[in-house]
């Protein structure tokens, strides 16, 4: 017979027997999973950034084919909609959840908190936290490397040049929860995004006694409890120091960001105070100046910027009420990068 | 000439600034303050109030834990508060403040300068001395000296290998103590031997202090079983595990302790302290730091008290010049720079670096280039090019199984790196990342 006869007939020979022998093992060890799995996959985003507490989206399927209601399992990023469409695959009943952001709770300006070292280490949070307090006295505030906006998956978080702080936008913002763990100064909060994502919130941790926070950051949270006393709702409590605004029970009533001494509570895309008080528009521009010698106690916020995130941009005019305290505190220096110190850190 | 089998670097040593001048005292300050965590493991508990009088040296923190010292007062006076201050990174730490009133020892401190060379105590009262006087290990790590003397069970130390490498360079303050407290530091290496009960002991000095060398093996010539043992030129030789490679051959395995090997390893400046606290009564109060750098007006080794300000300090050697861009505690290679210069001196700053400005700044990194300077560089064999990757993408896991936990903060490899990339900062934040995790599993257990 012709060699090459015989090759091909021991070639499919071996070829037929592997084939029968493959089948017959994927028969015996097939893996029964559940097809609604993929489906489910298919219709979440894929961003696999861990938001809902599973490993990635696959586990997510998982959890949510097997289980019995879709309550606890919510997808941060897709929201309501992507769980409608997972509950209409599974003949699930979706869930009804509060879409949820993060909020940056700190406004320790460059002109609020004045620089007096220099790193010029790595520049990542994580390496200067476990080094030092920072490039300002603030032990607890931001400290602007970006971390946040490293671990941000969506280019919802970025760093603004001018006051050195974060700012995350309302849109892009998925509440994924990876800046809130990126943050090693635990300063990011995923919280409601409100009603026309309006928002109100301490914009502050410290948790020093109120003299201390004050020396570091003219914006702190001094633990004064005057927002705790405005507030007829119960939503805002202080504790170590300093206050937090419960926002399950907050009504945005909005007496509390009237009632800071330091500015520290943040109104957000709140419209414009309806009637300005005739004080306001001297009060504008002698913020960034020394008050003048007698003020008489009065509020004023400056009012905000109607859509972006962080208003601390403008510097807030504290309301003067202990006069020793607000002459100290109402004299910012703008010149912060001269007052540096040469100390620097890090070898 | 003996020196440890891997890695290492040879840095400048810029001793010439701060050696051979003799030990200056730094007058007391007005108001000292005294933190309570000066040594690793737990703070110290206070047991005096505001208000109360303190002498110097008397017991002002009990240890709070197995793992602690306690500590004395450095002056005497009167307690204003007991509450927190700002350490050198501006982080807040406990702490007893004294307004200081003269100079009144406690009663049984003998200060007169003569050697007491005999000591007729047992082991166990020597480590209950050491143990009292709140002695830690003055190399820089801190560890209080008297869990060293008490190996554990089934461990069987049997030879004390003392370390006089000072391989930092800059500083020169245990060269200066081995010159002129030499005397002193034989006869506390023999009651250390004593409380070990251990017939052998070596002192390992770098080749760069010759007069050390001479001057220590003149004063143990005499006494049975020291010896000195001169040691190539290397960073970084004073590592523990280091120095008992170079000064006896032996290594120390992976997570291990020098106990491991039969090694205990003192530094000079602990030894002096144990003298000082078994032979004179006087515990652990102050301690000499060097104060150096290329533009200080009088570089030179300082006698401190804990709670003097470090600016007290460097003002006494001549003030800040002006041009100086960072101010480090410690040496170039292992110190932190201070952010803050009102923080008291304790028992970790064994020396204060005032840099240039032109010297102060970090180059900028570059791309790794896959040289391997870092791997050949690094005295405990590990991989920094990997494990300061590793630790930027947050890789935990994998860092352990790389032994991350065994690095010692030596700074060999980012010093020799010819792309400056910043190893040590990742290496350093991935190892107490790790340092976490692994202590969280202990606790589960």
């Amino acid at each position: 017979m012709n060699p090459i006869v015989i090759a091909l007939i021991a070639l499919g020979a071996t070829g037929l027997l592997a084939a029968v022998l493959l089948y017959v093992v994927a028969q015996k060890f097939k893996v029964e999973e559940d097809p609604r799995i993929d489906l489910v996959q298919e219709v979440l985003p894929g961003a696999n950034c861990g938001g809902c507490g599973f490993a990635g989206c696959r586990a997510l399927a998982e959890a949510c084919c097997k289980a019995d209601t879709l309550e606890g399992l919510l997808c941060p990023v897709g929201g309501q909609e992507t769980m409608a469409k997972v509950g209409d695959i599974l003949g699930l009943a979706p869930v009804a959840s509060e879409p949820m952001v993060a909020v940056v709770r700190c406004n320790g300006t460059c002109q609020a908190r004045a620089r007096n070292s220099e790193y010029d280490g790595t520049r990542s949070c994580k390496i200067v936290n476990s080094l030092y307090v920072g490039e300002t006295a603030c032990p607890f505030g931001c400290l602007g490397c970006g971390d946040c906006v490293a671990a941000c998956q969506f280019g919802a978080i970025s760093i603004n040049p001018e006051t050195g702080l974060p700012e995350v936008d309302d849109d892009k913002c998925t509440s994924c929860g990876a800046c809130v763990k990126a943050c090693p100064r635990h300063i990011i909060e995923l919280r409601k995004k409100g009603p026309k994502n309006r928002r109100i919130f301490v914009s502050c941790v410290n948790k020093d006694k109120g003299a201390i926070a004050r020396k570091a950051c003219l914006n702190a949270c001094i633990g004064c409890g005057k927002c705790e006393k405005e507030c007829k709702f119960d939503a805002i409590h202080v504790e170590n120091n300093v206050a937090y605004i419960d926002f399950t029970k907050c009504r945005m009533c909005r007496k509390c960001v009237a009632a800071c001494p330091t500015g520290a509570i943040h109104e957000l895309n709140f419209p414009p105070k309806p009637a300005p008080k005739p004080q306001e528009t001297e009060a504008q521009p002698a913020a960034a100046q020394p008050q003048p010698a007698d003020p008489k106690p009065q509020t004023v916020v400056a009012p905000q910027p109607a859509a972006e995130a962080q208003p601390a941009a403008q510097p807030v005019t504290p309301a003067t009420e202990s006069a020793a305290e607000s002459q100290q505190a109402v004299t910012p220096q703008p010149q912060t990068e001269t007052k540096t110190d040469n100390v620097n850190t890090e070898d | 000439m003996n020196t440890f089998s891997i890695g290492g670097v040879h840095p400048q040593d810029n001793k010439q600034y701060s050696a051979h001048k003799k030990i200056v005292e730094v007058p007391l300050p007005q108001k000292a303050i005294v933190p309570l965590s000066q040594h690793i493991g737990a703070p110290a508990k206070p047991i005096v109030a505001k208000g109360d009088k303190v002498l110097v040296g008397q017991l002002i923190a009990e240890a709070g834990g197995f793992v602690s010292a306690n500590i004395h007062s450095p002056v005497s006076g009167t307690v204003t508060k007991v509450d927190t201050t700002l350490d050198a990174w501006g982080m807040r730490v406990p702490a007893i403040f004294i307004d200081v009133e003269g100079d009144d020892w406690i009663s049984e401190a003998d200060r007169t300068p003569a050697v007491n060379r005999i000591c007729k105590l047992e082991p166990q009262q020597i480590i209950e001395k050491v143990k009292n006087a709140g002695i830690v290990g003055l190399g820089g790590a801190c560890f209080p000296t008297h869990v060293k003397l008490m190996p554990p069970p089934g461990k069987k130390a049997e030879v004390l290998i003392v370390n006089g490498v000072e391989c930092e360079p800059y500083l020169t303050c245990d060269h200066q103590l081995m010159l002129e407290h030499g005397e002193e530091i034989v006869v506390g290496i023999q009651i250390l031997m004593k409380a070990l009960g251990i017939a052998r002991a070596v002192i390992g000095i770098e080749k760069n202090k010759p007069d050390a060398i001479e001057n220590m093996r003149k004063l143990a010539a005499h006494t049975l079983g020291v010896s000195v043992q001169p040691l190539d030129l290397k960073y970084p030789q004073g590592g523990e595990k280091q120095l008992i490679d170079a000064c006896i051959g032996r290594q120390v395995p992976s997570g291990a302790l020098p106990i491991e090997v039969g090694a205990v390893v003192d530094n000079v400046a602990t030894i002096y302290a144990v003298y000082q606290a078994v032979q004179k009564n006087i515990p652990l109060v102050s301690r000499v730091v060097t104060v150096t750098g290329k533009e200080v007006a009088r570089p030179g080794n300082y006698l401190v008290r804990f709670g003097t300000p470090v600016a007290d300090i460097i003002d006494f050697a001549g003030g800040v010049p002006e041009n100086t861009g960072k101010i480090v505690g410690g040496g170039p290679m292992m110190g932190r720079a201070m952010s803050r210069l009102d923080m008291p001196a304790n028992k970790r700053v064994s020396g204060l670096l005032l840099i240039p400005e032109s010297e102060a700044r970090r180059t900028d990194p570059a791309n790794c280039i896959r040289c391997a300077k870092c791997v050949g560089a690094c005295p405990m064999g590990l991989e920094p090019y990997l494990l300061s990757k590793l630790a930027s993408l947050s890789r935990w896991d994998e860092m352990e199984k790389h032994n991350v936990m065994d690095c010692i903060d030596c700074g060999c490899c980012q010093f020799t790196c010819p792309s400056y990339r910043p190893l040590l900062d990742y290496i350093r934040m991935g190892k107490a990342e790790v340092g976490g995790l692994i202590r969280a599993r202990a606790a589960k257990k």
